[in-house]
């Protein structure tokens, strides 16, 4: 399977992305990484892009990197289509001081616009 | 510690509500007890324990309370140690359970419960629901917050659950912003 896995500068994405390459790991799927900016965010692509390459030697996992410019949600599930991916991963929430999960604008809209299976990563 | 504060709050404080504890006769004429809980923190984690794993999954909220009896004590351990909490009681059981937790990083360096903002949740069992419970509960916890100096509260409800957010209006709420699924809505107690 050719997963596509969408992040952004977050402590989320960063536990998104160990988790996925564990997975990775022991189903043997094949991976791509798609770095999507929020001006929010707590760390830059650029950034998250030093880390993604780290985490994937130290793992020995081969994926191709991929920045994605524009409104996150939208260019996440509009390459994921367009290059074939079977399966769109991103991270499945934050949780607030009383421990409700909370979904963001982006979960939300590759969930409600993607065509391909969307995994949420807990 | 200065306060900042990144959410919308309506400018005059609501209330007054009742500080706890109260009385209340619910509509199945059970006489329910409203009160902040207190006692030694091992005993009200076991008595909080027994009602959450009774809780119908079907009630969860956005994940909580979780599930498990080992999963619930760990849940509520930061709840009762750093938040307000009511408790309503019947007899000797608890059916419902309303808290507040402080909306920081570093709850120990908070010198004022008004530095803070705070996150509010309302649990009531199923047996014990529609009957105003939640209301009560809800109004006894904000008294018994403002009495303690909070000043601002905030929660999240699923934007689909029209009953509570009604009933979060009813008692003062304002929506404030939505974060996608979930619609935020905030309070001014003081």
């Amino acid at each position: 399977m050719h997963v596509l896995l969408g992040l952004e500068g977050s402590d989320e994405s960063l536990k998104t992305l160990e988790k996925t390459l564990d997975r990775v790991q022991e189903v043997g799927d094949e991976l791509t990484v798609a770095l999507v900016g929020k001006p929010e965010a707590k760390r830059s692509v650029e950034e998250m892009r030093d880390l993604t390459r780290d985490h994937l030697e130290t793992e020995g996992v081969d994926a191709d990197i991929k920045v994605l410019d524009g409104d996150p949600g939208s260019a996440l599930v509009e390459y994921a289509e367009a290059e074939g991916f079977d399966q769109l991963v991103i991270g499945g929430g934050t949780r607030s001081p009383m421990g409700k999960v909370r979904l963001g604008p982006i979960t939300e809209f590759v969930l409600l616009n993607a065509t391909i299976t969307v995994k949420l990563v807990r | 510690m200065r306060p900042t504060r990144t959410r919308v709050y309506p400018d005059e404080p609501a209330g007054p509500f009742p500080s706890p504890p109260t009385t209340y006769e619910d509509p199945e004429g059970r006489e329910i007890v409203l009160e902040t809980l207190e006692g030694d923190a091992e005993t009200a984690i076991e008595a909080l324990t027994d009602m959450y794993v009774q809780f119908d999954p079907a009630d969860r909220a956005q994940g909580i309370p979780p599930t498990g009896e080992d999963r619930i004590r760990q849940w509520l351990e930061p709840i009762l140690a750093k938040g307000h909490n009511v408790v309503a009681r019947h007899g000797d059981d608890f059916v419902g359970h309303a808290t507040l937790v402080p909306d920081t990083d570093d709850p120990d360096s908070m010198d004022e419960d008004s530095d803070v903002e705070w996150e509010l949740a309302i649990f009531v069992l199923q047996d014990y629901q529609r009957g105003g419970i939640g209301t009560q509960l809800l109004e006894n916890l904000l008294g018994a917050a403002c009495d303690a100096g909070v000043s601002h509260v905030w929660l999240t409800v699923e934007r689909w659950n029209g009953p509570a957010i009604a009933l979060y209006e009813r008692v003062g709420f304002e929506l404030c912003g939505t974060e996608s699924f979930e619609q935020e809505m905030s309070i001014r107690l003081r």
